[in-house]
């Protein structure tokens, strides 16, 4: 018998999961199941269960959809930010979350998630980042640090890499975020606060993939890959009163940008609704 | 509670318990001295297997 949460938002039959041992997207699914629970037992919120809806490509992380017991579906490789808007558009009142990776929303899905922050399309985005293809065999992906090692890259990687949340506001979304997988309870404030802003959001949460990234790049085990996290992932907060020095190689986690701006739903139905009155004229 | 069938070793949860209750044996958590455990949660966070959780004894 599995804990509570779990028992209560996860298809218990298809446990224990099959990422590797220490391999961080267990921790971020269970951030996302104990946000998606807070909201719906907050009597200030009117979330409920049915209203939920998870959608994921194909990857290592995409393997969540399956585990949530939830409106869930497992779309083509790089397509879920455009499943998902289908979903949004044809029923504007549902909570569509995409969980997706590194690869799957910035390489093959990339132009679907520039496109989405552009159109500010309500959804909510969960990327867990973890450096590399984990379920090909540990090629390098868009988010590999320059000089690290990956099997595609056995001399070191040439790519500067994105940073998946700056390239998301870049591109114009209203709600772009940072977390990890050490910091599981921040993180799943953050996204809770992703899943109420109204208008597109994404987390960009680093995960820790030890079995092919970390062993490649001699980073050690999960837990060694954690302890690095502790040290050089900072709750925004803490990170605003460190001098520029203590800053050094570190990264703030915590929200990044938050804007109002029209969302593409609202203006859509908007649009009908002018059209149909002007067409009765 | 640990659900033995579902833990990996990955040895996340005895290397962040603050007060040293679990230990990793033959691949699987074991909680050496429950005794000092004070229920902080920290393994039921951590755990990415949903393996270890706390549960109250007097329910």
């Amino acid at each position: 018998m599995p804990s509570d949460l779990v028992h209560l938002y996860m298809r218990i039959d298809h446990l224990p999961q099959m990422w590797c041992p220490g391999c961080g997207n267990g921790v971020i699914m269970r951030d996302v199941a104990q946000a998606i629970d807070e909201l719906i037992n907050d009597p200030d919120e009117r979330f409920t269960r049915e209203d939920f809806v998870i959608v994921s490509g194909i990857g290592c992380s995409s393997r969540a959809a399956g585990y949530l017991d939830f409106n869930s579906i497992h779309t083509t490789h790089g397509r879920a930010i455009a499943f998902a808007t289908g979903i949004k558009l044809a029923n504007p009142k549902l909570h569509v979350i995409v969980l997706t990776g590194d690869g799957d929303c910035s390489a093959i899905g990339g132009n679907h998630l520039i496109h989405a922050a552009r159109r500010n399309v309500g959804l909510t985005v969960i990327v867990f980042n973890n450096d590399i293809y984990g379920m090909t065999g540990g090629q390098y992906s868009p988010t590999t640090p320059t000089g690290d090692l990956a099997t595609t890259a056995p001399y070191g990687n040439l790519d500067r890499p994105f940073d998946i949340a700056q390239l998301a506001a870049g591109a114009g979304a209203s709600f772009t975020a940072r977390g990890d997988v050490f910091h599981a309870r921040e993180t799943t404030e953050i996204i809770k606060q992703a899943i109420c802003h109204h208008g597109f959001s994404l987390v960009d949460v680093y995960s820790v993939c030890p079995t092919y990234y970390g062993r490649k790049n001699k980073k050690g085990d999960a837990v060694e890959m954690l302890k690095w996290q502790q040290a050089n992932l900072i709750p925004g907060a803490r990170f605003e009163t460190m001098s520029q020095e203590d800053r050094q190689g570190k990264k703030p986690i915590g929200v990044l940008t938050h804007n109002d701006y029209p969302e593409y739903t609202d203006e859509y139905l908007k649009l009908i609704d002018a059209c149909r009155k002007k067409g009765r004229k | 509670m640990i659900e033995d069938t579902w833990c990996k070793g990955c040895g996340i949860c005895a290397a962040f318990c603050p007060r040293q209750v679990l230990e990793i044996h033959h691949g699987k958590v074991r909680a050496v001295a429950p005794e000092k455990c004070v229920s902080c949660g920290m393994c039921e966070l951590r755990c990415p297997d949903y393996a270890i959780y706390l549960v109250n004894l007097e329910e």
